[in-house]
């Protein structure tokens, strides 16, 4: 059954149609990379999906919820983290209180005046559990503002793993990295869908890493799913390489 | 840096800062015998805790939530006027006052606030203001019940029965700066507290990145929501007591350079600090009585020091202090 399902979702700005009658099935541990040329509607694509605004036609449903209209807040409870293009991080607190807040709201503890013995130790396990998973048990004590681009990009996909998410979706992980950066994220998104047995959807620009990766692949063009497939498959679609390199299909 | 050597640099941090509260709070309980060595004297100390502790209460909405409230002298001054009402027309106790201060201006606060936690940054503190002329005005007109432009008066503070022993905190200055500072200490020991919390965590989560917070699952407006109630009853708190300090409540205490004042003191003393605000205090109000004594004209001194903080020093008196040692 799959996981993620969108139904001919469009997302319309005053004229402008920025995602149109797009549907997509994710599976439960699959890893799908959505790929396509700049502005061709694939953050909005995953702004409808993670709740950032409503779509203005069409559905989305996460493991058999209705979820089209439901607030970030709901989606989140439901098992669905995001990161984002910019880094979205806690600049002025460092890496392991950046963890703490996501993993005390998970527990349930977010409106809470005090917690345990054992609940702080608890919360403590599952944060340098996610620190361990992220390689970044070293850095836990540093400023996240101050930390490299890189490290920054895995500390944030390790906020989002404190939410326990079934669905991860990835905003161009690698987006601005220098290839050492990129290998180690890499590395760590796949150690996430390999031996976590996570669900992940990310966008990506670098094809590198989207073949490396992704079991399959949807493309967008204009706003409009153009192709999708295994990489095989997309690879050889003539519709791709010609949206890719602007000739006429 | 290894793990042991990072929690031997948290240890020292901790015992410093250990060392910073011990000395605050020795150097608060000592005020009556010091200050007097330095000019000041004990009525003036009093009237630094109260203020101070309206200005942590503003604080605790801007500093840690990233909220500006430009309208706090709103639920300050109705603390007031719920203190002196009660003593005038109810009963004549001193901690029933500062309970119905506390009550009214927090109640009022909290159902107000509940319309405005969608509204961010300038909105946000236009309506705040919006809200506390409100109140000035109401009090300014409604002559009967609250003395108008006059103010509300004739009432006093009430001695203080332990059962075994009644102290009058009326004509005993000293003992009333202890009573005030041991309410000082209740409220700040409370705001630490809560700061320290998991509920504080989610405040300072939605100053450094609301997107953030709101996508690790915290419903952002509701716990704006609750940190600007908790903030309006600290502020009506303090209001309360200083309807206490002055036997006395006026419209002024609701204005908004009333409340213009107290974002002073916080961004002076540094806003990122939870001392920062009572800095701010000491330092706006010693100015003020002593500058004020000179010349009318005591507000061109401290707006001129106002702004050369905000332009040298952005991150407050106490900011800037805490840079320079770590640097």
């Amino acid at each position: 059954m799959s996981l993620l399902e969108v139904d001919r979702v469009s997302k319309q700005f005053g004229s402008l149609v920025a995602v149109r009658e797009v549907s997509l099935a994710v599976a439960e541990g699959e890893l799908r990379a959505i790929i396509g040329p700049n502005g061709a509607g694939k953050t909005t694509f995953f702004n409808l999906i993670s709740g950032f605004f409503p779509p203005t036609s069409g559905a989305v449903r996460f493991d058999g919820h209705d979820i089209t209209r439901l607030p970030v807040t709901r989606r989140v409870a439901l098992g669905m983290a995001r990161t984002f293009q910019i880094t979205e991080i806690f600049p002025e607190l460092n890496v392991y209180e950046n963890l703490r807040i996501g993993a005390e709201v998970t527990a349930g503890y977010r409106l809470r005046p005090w917690l345990s013995r054992g609940e702080t130790a608890e919360v403590k396990r599952r944060v340098e559990e996610i620190l361990e998973v992220t390689r970044l048990s070293a850095k836990a004590g540093r400023l996240v503002g101050e930390l490299a681009h890189g490290d920054q990009r895995a500390a944030e996909i390790a906020m989002a793993l404190t939410l326990k998410p079934r669905l991860l979706l990835l905003d161009e992980p690698t987006a601005g990295m220098g290839d050492q950066e990129t290998y180690e994220i890499t590395r760590l998104v796949r150690r996430l869908h390999r031996d976590g047995k996570l669900t992940i959807v990310l966008i990506e620009h670098d094809m590198r890493v989207v073949f490396h990766l992704a079991d399959r692949i949807s493309v967008l063009d204009q706003g409009a799913l153009l192709a999708e497939g295994t990489p095989k498959e997309i690879a050889a679609n003539a519709a791709v390489q010609a949206a890719y390199l602007g000739k006429a299909a | 840096m290894t793990a042991a050597a990072q929690v031997e640099g948290m240890g020292s941090e901790s015992t410093r800062r250990f060392a910073a509260m011990a000395a605050i709070w020795i150097a608060l309980a000592l005020a009556p015998y010091w200050m007097p060595y330095v000019g000041g004297y004990t009525a003036l100390g009093t009237r630094v805790l109260v203020l101070g502790l309206a200005a942590m209460s503003v604080n605790f909405l801007l500093g840690f939530t990233g909220v500006l409230s430009f309208g706090h002298a709103a639920w300050f001054g109705l603390g007031a006027y719920g203190c002196g009402l009660l003593l005038k027309f109810v009963a004549h106790s001193t901690p029933l006052a500062l309970l119905a201060g506390t009550v009214l201006g927090g109640v009022l606060g909290g159902l107000l606030g509940a319309l405005i936690v969608r509204r961010r940054g300038v909105y946000f503190a236009m309506v705040t203001i919006a809200f506390g002329q409100v109140f000035y005005y109401i009090a300014f007109q409604w002559s009967s019940l609250t003395g108008g432009d006059d103010g509300l008066r004739p009432f006093y503070r009430a001695p203080l029965h332990f059962g075994f022993v009644t102290v009058d905190i009326l004509q005993n200055s000293t003992a009333f700066y202890y009573f005030v500072l041991a309410c000082f200490a209740a409220a700040v020991g409370l705001m630490g507290f809560l700061l320290r919390s998991p509920f504080g965590r989610t405040m300072v989560a939605i100053r450094e990145n609301e997107r953030r917070a709101r996508f690790l699952g915290i419903p952002v407006e509701l716990h704006i929501w609750i940190a600007f109630t908790l903030s309006c009853f600290f502020a009506a708190y303090a209001g309360a007591l200083y309807a206490l300090v002055n036997n006395f409540a006026d419209p002024r205490g609701l204005h908004y350079s009333q409340s213009g004042d107290f974002v002073m003191m916080a961004v002076l003393g540094g806003m990122r600090n939870f001392w920062g605000p009572l800095l701010g205090a000491i330092v706006f109000v010693v100015l003020q009585d002593y500058i004020s004594s000179i010349t009318i004209n005591w507000q061109i001194f401290i707006g001129l020091l106002f702004v050369l903080v905000v332009l040298f020093f952005p991150r407050g008196l106490l900011g800037y202090l805490q840079q320079r040692r770590r640097a």
